[in-house]
């Protein structure tokens, strides 16, 4: 039915119809309404039969729902930002287990500084956790990629992440049509577990591998990834031919056709960069925009052929990887070099900074006309970054401090507009 | 595209507001977009909340830089540095105070705007005569439906009705519709009235 809803309401609604029989987890901003809505469904009956367990701990709650999945349940949680790096430990045995857990993720920055509001930093961090990661760029997206993450997780014996911006996506309230009981039946047939641990046969799990066989588990764990990249465009087509949507897969083009410059990126930043894409097109600007819905197994030829033929790829990274050149940035940088067409990093977006429809058409007209480094970042307030690197530079006795600094720069968190 | 942008205190149902106003364009067939600003919640505390609405799918994530209406929830903030920032040269303001746009000090701000785009409604008295609470949220769409249009006033009932229930539900309902014609009969007196060039639309009957 389609409705106007909030987005964690329609992912609280649409994990419901996929019928997980175990949900545990701890509530942590901007997470917090997709739980909330789960353990509502669960309360009032709807969700049936489905355990909700509550736990001290986000780490609980991946090691409750690791125990949960190979008893042969579906499990599912959410999280965000600290919540999901105090959990990596379990986060990493689930993967290496070959549980199918599916897991939301409402993207959130991480300390330090606190910061509660959207970007990437918290999935970029567990990218090689063993999971499968995708991002949803919109509501609609996300709802339809949930019921898709079951399927693929439990063909696959992999967990998946869905990562859905925090706050821009889980508090819109938008258009989104939520498929019928039915229609999720079809689609997602009950789980039938290879593993199952049973107190009647018991087995163990999860013992040390030696250096034996340490690489080989490892190697198989990649083997699974890869599959994935075979299986999600399948997956998608059964999806259009059940729910009646083509939803979800590898990489989406918009308007990449004899683009000179494409722009890549993941979530929700996508739908303000196509209306940009829009503007710059009907000037003449031969300029399109992929979304990579499917970040981990890395969709390497999928994402090489809609690149073709593009002379510059900006890759807009919402989050910031210390030391290095960017994770999306590298990752299709490396894919690019070879053809000379040139890989250009913008980061963008952190900790909440809202990314406006004038300052992309800026960067991506800078881009254009070869103006912008290899790595740039976007909005950044030059004058007080330059003025505490010179304090530092002149007296590197007093540590940095983002407080005396940076105290004038977060006044705008605090203003009413 | 139509976008507006509430104003209010933690606490007032600034959120809601524009979570219903989106849902009433949804039941009238458009697409909409509402959503927070993203801040500290505590009651109290100035919010603002946004919601677009269009013919068309609506992409953008940007923030609401240049409303087509601000609807403000609570007069204190009136003088707020920003408040009335980005507002197109034909946009709507719909205030929730007992007073004259003059006496609370703002006639300058909206005097460039048109006369019939300016609203000051008892949204508070209105909200406390139907719920017995000051939550003057869903009566302030009453008013902005029925000055900018941008909405009909079924489908603000049909959002109210979905929203909640009980009292709650039924006093919304009233509310919203007394604001609505209210407002319509203020429009009805402003023209009437056109040798006042700067009477905004006072929706309470005087």
């Amino acid at each position: 039915m389609l409705r106007q809803i909030e987005g964690s309401r329609a992912v609280a609604e649409t994990v419901a119809l996929c019928r997980p029989r175990v949900v545990c987890a701890y509530p942590i901003s901007p997470q917090t309404h997709i739980i909330e809505g789960v353990g509502t469904l669960v309360k009032s009956g709807r969700l049936k039969p489905c355990e909700f367990i509550n736990v001290e701990s986000e780490f609980a709650a991946m090691s409750v729902l690791i125990g949960a999945s190979a008893t042969g349940a579906r499990t599912y949680t959410a999280t965000s930002s600290q919540g999901l790096l105090y959990m990596t430990e379990a986060v990493f045995n689930a993967a290496g287990l070959g549980l199918p857990i599916v897991m939301t993720v409402a993207n959130r920055a991480v300390g330090a500084p606190v910061n509660s509001w959207n970007d990437h930093s918290d999935a970029m961090a567990l990218r090689d956790a063993g999971w499968i990661q995708l991002f949803a760029e919109t509501n609609q997206h996300a709802v339809d990629l949930h019921i898709q993450a079951f399927r693929l997780a439990e063909e696959l014996s992999l967990p998946v992440m869905v990562c859905m911006d925090g706050f821009t996506l889980t508090h819109a309230v938008e258009r989104v049509e939520i498929p019928t009981q039915e229609q999720v039946d079809r689609f997602l047939p009950p789980f039938e577990p290879r593993l199952i641990l049973d107190p009647a046969d018991p087995i163990s799990i999860g013992g040390v591998v030696g250096p034996g066989a340490y690489a080989e588990a490892r190697y198989l764990a990649q083997a699974r990834h890869l599959g994935a990249l075979a299986r999600i465009p399948e997956l998608v087509d059964e999806f259009g031919r059940v729910v009646g949507r083509q939803s979800g897969g590898l990489v989406s083009s918009y308007r990449c056709e004899d683009a000179e410059t494409i722009v890549v990126a993941l979530g929700s930043i996508v739908g303000t960069t196509k209306d940009v894409v829009d503007q710059m097109r009907e000037e003449g600007t031969k300029i399109g925009v992929v979304h990579l819905t499917t970040f981990r197994p890395f969709p390497e030829a999928a994402l090489a052929e809609a690149l073709e033929g593009a002379h510059r790829v900006v890759v807009i990274e919402k989050a910031l990887a210390a030391g290095s050149r960017g994770i999306l940035g590298a990752d299709v940088d490396a894919l690019v070099t070879n053809r000379g067409t040139r890989t250009l990093t913008v980061v963008a977006g952190l900790g909440g900074r809202a990314i406006t429809e004038g300052s992309l058409r800026r960067v991506f007209g800078e881009a254009i006309r070869g103006e912008l480094g290899a790595v740039s970042f976007l909005d950044l307030d030059r004058e007080a970054v330059d003025r505490e690197l010179a304090r530092m530079a002149a007296d590197a006795s007093t540590p940095p401090s983002v407080a005396r600094v940076f105290g004038d720069l977060r006044a705008p968190t605090a203003r009413i507009v | 595209m139509f976008q507006v942008r509430f104003h209010g205190r933690g606490g007032q149902g600034v959120v809601t507001a524009a979570e219903l106003l989106a849902v009433a364009a949804f039941n009238d067939g458009r697409h909409a977009q509402a959503f927070p600003s993203f801040g500290a919640e505590r009651s109290g505390a100035p919010v603002a909340s946004f919601c677009r609405i269009s013919e068309r799918e609506i992409r953008t994530r940007a923030p609401i830089d240049e409303p087509d209406a601000l609807v403000i929830q609570d007069a204190t903030l009136l003088h707020e540095p920003g408040l009335f920032s980005g507002l197109k040269p034909q946009g709507y303001v719909v205030v929730n105070t007992a007073k004259t746009l003059e006496e609370l000090g703002v006639a300058g701000i909206v005097k460039d705007l048109p006369a019939n785009h300016v609203l000051s409604l008892r949204a508070t008295e209105i909200a406390i005569a139907h719920l017995g609470r000051p939550l003057p949220n869903a009566v302030m769409l009453g008013g902005l439906a029925a000055l900018t249009g941008v909405v009909s006033l079924a489908a603000v009932v049909a959002a109210v009705e979905e929203r909640f229930s009980g009292a709650m539900r039924d006093g919304n309902v009233a509310a919203v519709t007394e604001a609505f014609h209210q407002t319509r009969v203020g429009l009805e007196a402003l023209v009437a009235h056109q040798t006042s060039p700067r009477r905004t639309v006072g929706a309470s009957p005087d």
